[in-house]
């Protein structure tokens, strides 16, 4: 059974759906009110980033960079050596993707307090096609000392993860998608940086399947999660909201209980969430661990459900993939 | 500006020695590094640090200091030399340069020293941390009169971020930004004329809205000068091109591309055998090889 505080519409058609950048727009203005240090700045894409809320509330804490993610990353920097807690967005592709070493050496090695906003990742930003549809940046940027990486399941979510990256003292990557997607959570959520929720259980039956999943992926995994458990397969499913640092204890507490491991998320399976979990259980817990994502390859133009599917991440996907390998 | 009197010149001229002997020494004990820019260079930190800035040294992180972003990370031992003989941390250290456990890492890292303001060696991301930062103190001071000094390479305009950041200083006017190039017309592969010409580098600085001068980056005055007139622009951030000469100080080092990544023993042996270059070096710059000319009272 889902957790107590989640939507109760969860696993209902009409389930409220808006994309997760919308909290972060609303966290973000919210911030800037609560701590005047809050600052922000985008590459020319404020409105689709929804970085626009804060820039029309505050704009003298606004710094327009234009198409140039190279340079916003090191101004960030430079703003964050100054005392300010610089927010700093754009496409995921392009930030991270296209900045990592300026991420890298100016932000991560140098140790400034900087929040890096990433949005449209995965391949559901659809008709765009695969120069925009990021799903290698949870890899770039876990790999980064003194990084943090926070993807957001919904849009409330998203709002709470904007605004404990506010508080939080250090470089933060939130990644965050394009499409509408439905709201799983609500305000009574728990949500902590660094900490794993399971929000499925099986009810009254063996633990068979684990599902991991995190960003809004985490739906579709849900609703295979359900599919499971009424066919009478214990399946639980994880919100791994935070992949670095990683929730230890809870991810390996989570495998110890369950006889396999099934990690989702849109994004490369070389790199991602799922090694991330993979590296630690292969260490800690060995057991099978089966990774869902996109497997090598590039994205393509297409309706994000077309593409959802295609790439095997849609839910009949996610429920045949996880049933064959644990049954 | 505060103006330079004769004895003050002859003070910095022979500080800048001292500083360039130790780049020599911090080289030959780290057996790599890079020696061309460090000694160029050594007359515009001199100044910078022994005259222009408002810092403390026994207080590194004071709030009012003035900020020296170095975006050429490479050209660090002059940065760790000058910080030590401004007393920032004991000169016997620089012979730490390059090893394991050092505060002196082969680039610059913030965190690991105290005195410096951010980590570099991958070119072209300065410019941009030191607009961020003059946008910061300008948000929280308008009238601010804390300056932000960035120094560049030449060969480092190659990068594309750095014109990003051209770009947008232009655009925020940041007065507060002064930004010294290291004109000494070399970088790794060749001479930048060859790799990648620059010119007409003062046209292009001045299309991007940028307050433009040139100078002997040897001559303690006109560097002076040329500070104290950027400190006044208003309006414009602004860019000083600091025509020097690679590995000045040395004349048998001087002009010649290959002491860009060798430290001496490991250069270029035309004019100075290996076995030789460090002592020889070290000679030169002993015996001020006639460059220095104390003031003439009679």
């Amino acid at each position: 059974m889902p957790a107590e505080h989640l939507n109760k519409k969860l696993f209902d058609e009409d389930i409220e759906r808006v994309p997760n950048r919308d909290g972060f727009g609303e966290g973000l203005r919210e911030a800037g009110e609560r701590d005047k240090q809050v600052v922000a700045l985008c590459g020319d894409l404020t409105e689709s980033t929804r970085m626009s809320i804060f820039a029309e509330q505050f704009p003298e804490r606004f710094v327009q960079v234009g198409v140039a993610e190279q340079s916003m990353a090191s101004v960030a920097s430079g703003m964050a050596a100054m005392g300010k807690v610089p927010f700093m967005a754009s496409y995921a592709m392009f930030s991270p993707g296209r900045n990592w070493e300026q991420i890298r050496t100016t932000i991560a090695y140098n140790n400034t307090n900087v929040k890096i906003i990433g949005s449209h990742a995965g391949v559901s930003v659809g008709p765009d096609g695969a120069t925009h549809q990021a799903i290698e940046d949870i890899a770039l940027t876990r790999v980064m000392p003194n990084m943090t990486v926070v993807v957001p399941c919904d849009s409330i979510e998203a709002k709470k993860a904007t605004l404990a990256a506010a508080s939080h003292i250090g470089p933060l990557y939130i990644r965050l998608a394009r499409e509408k997607t439905p709201v799983v959570t609500t305000a009574d959520s728990p949500f902590v940086v660094g900490k794993a929720e399971v929000y499925l259980s099986p009810e009254g039956k063996e633990k068979k399947i684990g599902i991991i999943a995190c960003g809004t992926i985490l739906h579709n995994a849900l609703l295979a999660g359900k599919r499971l458990n009424d066919e009478g397969i214990g399946t639980s499913v994880m919100n791994l909201a935070t992949i670095k640092p990683l929730d230890e204890e809870a991810v390996l507490a989570y495998a110890k209980e369950h006889e396999v491991i099934v990690t989702v998320e849109e994004h490369q399976i070389a790199g991602g969430m799922g090694s991330a979990v993979a590296e630690l259980l292969s260490e800690k817990h060995p057991l099978r661990v089966v990774r869902i994502g996109v497997r090598d390859q590039f994205g393509q133009s297409g309706e994000p459900d077309e593409l959802l599917k295609h790439y095997g991440i849609d839910v009949d996907s996610l429920y045949e993939a996880a049933k064959n390998r644990a049954v | 500006m505060q103006f330079l009197s004769d004895e003050d010149v002859f003070g910095l001229e022979k500080k800048a020695n001292e500083i360039r002997q130790s780049v020599i020494e911090m080289l030959v004990a780290a057996g790599s590094g890079h020696t061309a820019g460090p000694l160029d260079m050594a007359d515009v930190f001199t100044l910078l640090y022994f005259h222009i800035l408002h810092h403390r040294p026994n207080e590194p992180l004071w709030s009012e200091r003035d900020r020296l972003i170095l975006s050429n990370g490479h050209i660090c031992p002059v940065l760790y030399a000058t910080l030590a003989h401004a007393g920032y941390f004991p000169k016997e250290e620089l012979m730490t340069l390059r090893k394991f456990g050092t505060r002196l890492q082969g680039h610059p890292h913030r965190e690991a020293l105290p005195g410096l303001e951010t980590t570099s060696g991958p070119l072209g991301s300065g410019l941009s941390q030191a607009l961020g930062m003059a946008l910061a103190e300008r948000m929280d001071n308008p009238y601010s009169s804390k300056y932000f000094y960035c120094l560049t390479g030449d060969g480092e305009l190659d990068e594309g971020q750095i014109w990003e950041a051209f770009m947008h200083a232009g655009k925020e006017q940041l007065h507060n930004l002064i930004v010294i190039i290291d004109r000494n017309g070399i970088q790794i592969d060749g001479y930048t004329t060859d790799v990648m010409p620059l010119e007409p580098l003062a046209e292009k600085l001045s299309a991007f809205n940028w307050d433009v001068q040139e100078v002997d980056g040897h001559n303690m005055r006109m560097l002076n000068d040329a500070i104290g007139k950027a400190q006044s622009v208003y309006s414009q951030p602004s860019v000083i091109i600091a025509h020097t000469i690679p590995s000045r100080g040395v004349d048998v080092f001087e002009r010649d591309f290959r002491w860009h990544g060798n430290p001496p023993g490991k250069g270029p042996e035309d004019r100075v055998k290996r076995g030789e270059q460090a002592e020889v070096a070290l000679r030169r710059l002993r015996t001020l090889a006639g460059h220095i000319t104390a003031p003439d009272h009679s």
